[in-house]
């Protein structure tokens, strides 16, 4: 009942200040760059088939629009993720709202999972916005909707896991831009780690392709769930979480 | 209803506050009187359960505030000194919002907001932001949200300041008519708030607690002898020197509030403590032909009393 006490009133706030409308309108404008861009390749593509069908070989619009759309839309939460938990801790910390939110009887965990479900309800409304293109898509061109939802599903593990992190970096800063820019460098860490897999040799190699937070995108993105994959977001989820809630609980015997 | 045993709070490896044991009954109300930075809001926070003592422990309504924090905050309203609200909601919203956490009722929810905003006047700025009203009105919904819940004991750090005299009156009013449903302790460095309030004062200073009593008898105990304040429209000199004569004085002290021309002049007369000298000055100055533009008894002010209380404490340190 408190979480969901605790989720409306962010909800509510990020709508209050500038950040959800900010946070959504930039989502709206690059993903649909990203689509148009890559609709009119697609389309001059198909042209060219029309006139020489060797072009039309692996020519569809799941393989050309909906992958590269999907990954794209990953790139862009690395930057809009940060930004959308930046406040969650960091701003009741600096205002002094933290004091009296201790004070009521809320658990920790409750106070934690509002917050981050109202950060999650935020990046759904944005994975929303891209579906419609989609469903526009639809219209001219057939789709195969496995790999869609499956590179959604993945989409809303990632976002997860990123909120998880910059959920954590909130908690552990009153300062917002630092939470924003701890939040992103990690995150970006994370993405490039897998680059050196190769150089790094074979005991080193594998550890940094599982770390990397995007690899584990790939199998999503063909259209199959892999469990190993879908268990490292969520741990990669809870692990922040949880070292958050200690965080929390830290205010407690740290003073 | 409150019982706090040998508090002690460091920050780091100063103490703010050492050894502070209290006890406040039901239905009490109690002044928390101290300078600024003397340890009020740490002790406070540590009885709401937002600081954790470094040792000692206190009991809020038998729960104690370590082990069974969570009952203790269904059990408190708090108010903090800085009133921090959350300035992108309205103040019914707000309200609302505290009352959905603090388990109010579905059903029992807009009655009491309701009544709660009437109680703090509120009602017309409810469709207001919180962030553009006015101090007054902030602290009165930083009132209101303790007062969510009846909580059987409310803590208000220093709920006055930053007001307009109008202001104070109201929120003193309001303090007044909650006693007998809550137990409140409020902190204050305003001393006249604490005698028109509070039936007991806890005087601390420097992290200690140094007396614990009502207002009445604090005064009667530090007072040693009976002051008079006298103003005479007459000859400096000769009005003293009457004085001192006068059977029962102790001691005279000029008063330096006269302007340069003004005749008049003021004294504060002391006598033993049992004497009532008011008859023999008047007199006195009457049949001397001077003018007696005022004589009244000269209570010590609980200013007095806590600079006496802070220097004794000092001289004991030294001593």
């Amino acid at each position: 009942m408190n979480v969901l006490s605790i989720f409306k009133k962010e909800l509510r706030s990020y709508f209050a200040s500038p950040i959800a409308y900010v946070v959504l309108t930039i989502f709206a404008l690059l993903s649909g760059y990203f689509f148009y861009s890559l609709l009119t390749f697609f389309s001059l593509n198909s042209m060219q088939a029309a006139f020489n069908p060797a072009f039309s070989q692996g020519l569809n619009a799941s393989e050309w629009i909906v992958r590269p759309l999907l990954r794209n839309i990953a790139v862009t939460m690395l930057l809009l993720m940060p930004a959308a938990t930046m406040r969650l801790f960091s701003e009741e910390k600096k205002s002094g709202t933290i004091e009296l939110l201790f004070t009521y009887p809320i658990r920790d965990w409750e106070l934690l999972l509002g917050k981050f479900l109202a950060a999650l309800a935020l990046y759904a409304a944005m994975l929303g916005i891209s579906l419609l293109q989609l469903l526009m898509l639809r219209v001219f061109a057939p789709l195969e909707w496995g790999p869609i939802l499956s590179g959604y599903l993945g989409l809303l593990l990632l976002g997860m896991a990123f909120l998880g992190l910059g959920t954590l970096a909130s908690s552990l800063t009153e300062n917002q831009i630092v939470a924003a820019v701890g939040a992103f460098g990690v995150l970006l860490l994370l993405w490039v780690i897998g680059w050196s897999t190769d150089a790094a040799g074979p005991t080193l190699g594998p550890i940094l392709s599982h770390l990397s937070i995007i690899n584990h995108y790939d199998s999503f993105a063909k259209g199959t769930i892999e469990s190993k994959d879908v268990i490292f977001y969520l741990n990669f989820t809870i692990l922040c979480l949880f070292l958050t809630l200690r965080s929390l609980e830290s205010k407690r015997w740290r003073g | 209803m409150i019982e706090a045993e040998k508090l002690t709070k460091y920050y780091d490896k100063v103490a703010a506050i050492e050894d502070v044991s209290f006890t406040v009954d039901k239905g009490e109300i109690v002044g928390f009187l101290g300078p600024n930075g003397a340890g009020k809001t740490t002790t406070m926070r540590i009885l709401t359960g937002f600081l954790p003592p470094s040792s000692g422990t206190a009991r809020v309504a038998g729960h104690d505030i370590l082990t069974d924090s969570l009952q203790v905050r269904r059990r408190i309203g708090y108010l903090p000194e800085a009133v921090p609200l959350y300035t992108d909601m309205k103040v019914a919203a707000y309200l609302e919002f505290v009352a959905e956490v603090k388990g109010v009722e579905r059903r029992e929810r807009r009655r009491s907001i309701g009544q709660i905003m009437e109680k703090c006047r509120i009602v017309d700025v409810q469709r207001v932001l919180i962030g553009s009203l006015s101090r007054g009105y902030r602290q009165r919904v930083g009132i209101a949200q303790a007062l969510l819940k009846d909580p059987e004991v409310l803590i208000l750090d220093e709920p006055t300041v930053g007001l307009d005299p109008q202001q104070i009156i109201e929120i003193r009013q309001l303090i007044k008519e909650l006693s007998g449903q809550s137990t409140i302790i409020l902190s204050t460095h305003i001393l006249p708030e604490v005698s028109m309030v509070c039936q007991r004062v806890i005087i601390i200073n420097d992290g200690h607690i140094i007396a614990v009593d009502t207002p009445e008898n604090l005064t009667a105990r530090l007072q040693s002898s009976a002051k008079l304040l006298l103003t005479v429209d007459g000859p400096v000199g000769q009005v003293e020197e009457a004085l001192t004569r006068l059977p029962g004085v102790l001691r005279i002290e000029p008063k330096d509030e006269g302007k340069a021309g003004d005749a008049a002049v003021s004294f504060i007369v002391e006598s033993e403590r049992s004497r009532d000298l008011r008859r023999e000055v008047s007199r006195l100055i009457v049949d001397k032909g001077w003018g007696l533009l005022e004589l009244r008894p000269a209570d010590m002010t609980l200013e007095e009393i806590f600079i006496r209380l802070v220097t004794e404490e000092h001289q004991e340190v030294r001593g």
